[in-house]
């Protein structure tokens, strides 16, 4: 089981904030392709991964980076603090 | 160093006089306050959600490698989440440093890894809704320089 959590219109498009999911994707990029399967408000939050960035365990990590060890995925656009 | 991420207001006059104190090497402090812009007239307010944890984690990165790069005596950053009105604060940063260059290149090296590596986003809500401020080109390219 993994924590998969989503920000700002991420969060908005898909509905909810984080929920857990039972996967046995190797990458990241495995579980994009999982997760945008399963309804079209998922499809539509992962349309473009060129507007999207990724966290493994609060680190900013590429879609290619391994799931193995990883307890909390996050999905969120590009920052736009300070 | 201290990163504080909060949600409610701080006196940046205060936090200011407060800063770099006791340091007797220290020639150059810098601070720079980010304030609340109303670009279109019409912003009703901001409201800024964050990532909780990894905010925290990002920014202390970030200002520990200022601190080690530009052999800084002290580093202040300050950032707010949740909803807020034109003209407030938003954020700031201070450094502290021997000398000016050092103090002012760090300060900006700061701000410009804030704005897109550390876990914020703004949205504005204004008469026709609300709208996330998008990432803007620029501010990917002024990492380059650091």
């Amino acid at each position: 089981m993994i924590d998969v959590l989503y920000f700002a219109w991420v969060r908005e498009r898909i509905g909810l904030p984080r929920e857990r999911v039972e996967t046995s994707a190797a990458t990241v990029a495995e579980l994009v392709a999982e997760l945008a399967s399963r309804e079209d408000r998922y499809a539509a939050a992962f349309a473009d991964l060129r507007s999207l960035r990724v966290a493994l365990d609060q680190q900013l990590a590429d879609f290619s980076a391994p799931l193995d060890g990883v307890r909390e995925v996050a999905f969120f656009p590009p920052m736009t603090g300070g | 160093m201290q990163v504080r991420v909060q949600a409610e207001p701080f006196d940046y006059g205060a936090e200011c006089a407060g800063f770099g104190d006791g340091g007797r090497d220290v020639g150059a402090v810098v601070t720079f306050l980010g304030v609340v812009r109303d670009d279109s007239g019409q912003l009703a307010r901001m409201e800024i959600e964050h990532y909780p944890g990894m905010t925290e984690k990002a920014i202390a990165a970030i200002a520990e490698e200022a601190r080690a790069r530009w052999s800084l005596a002290d580093v202040l950053v300050v950032h707010r989440h949740g909803a807020l009105m034109p003209g407030e604060p938003i954020m700031m940063v201070a450094t502290a440093a021997r000398h000016r260059v050092a103090a002012f290149e760090a300060a900006e090296f700061l701000m410009d890894y804030l704005k897109s590596r550390a876990p914020f986003w703004k949205k504005e809500i204004g008469p026709d809704g609300a709208a996330w401020v998008a990432a803007k080109d620029d501010d990917e390219d002024a990492l380059a320089r650091w």
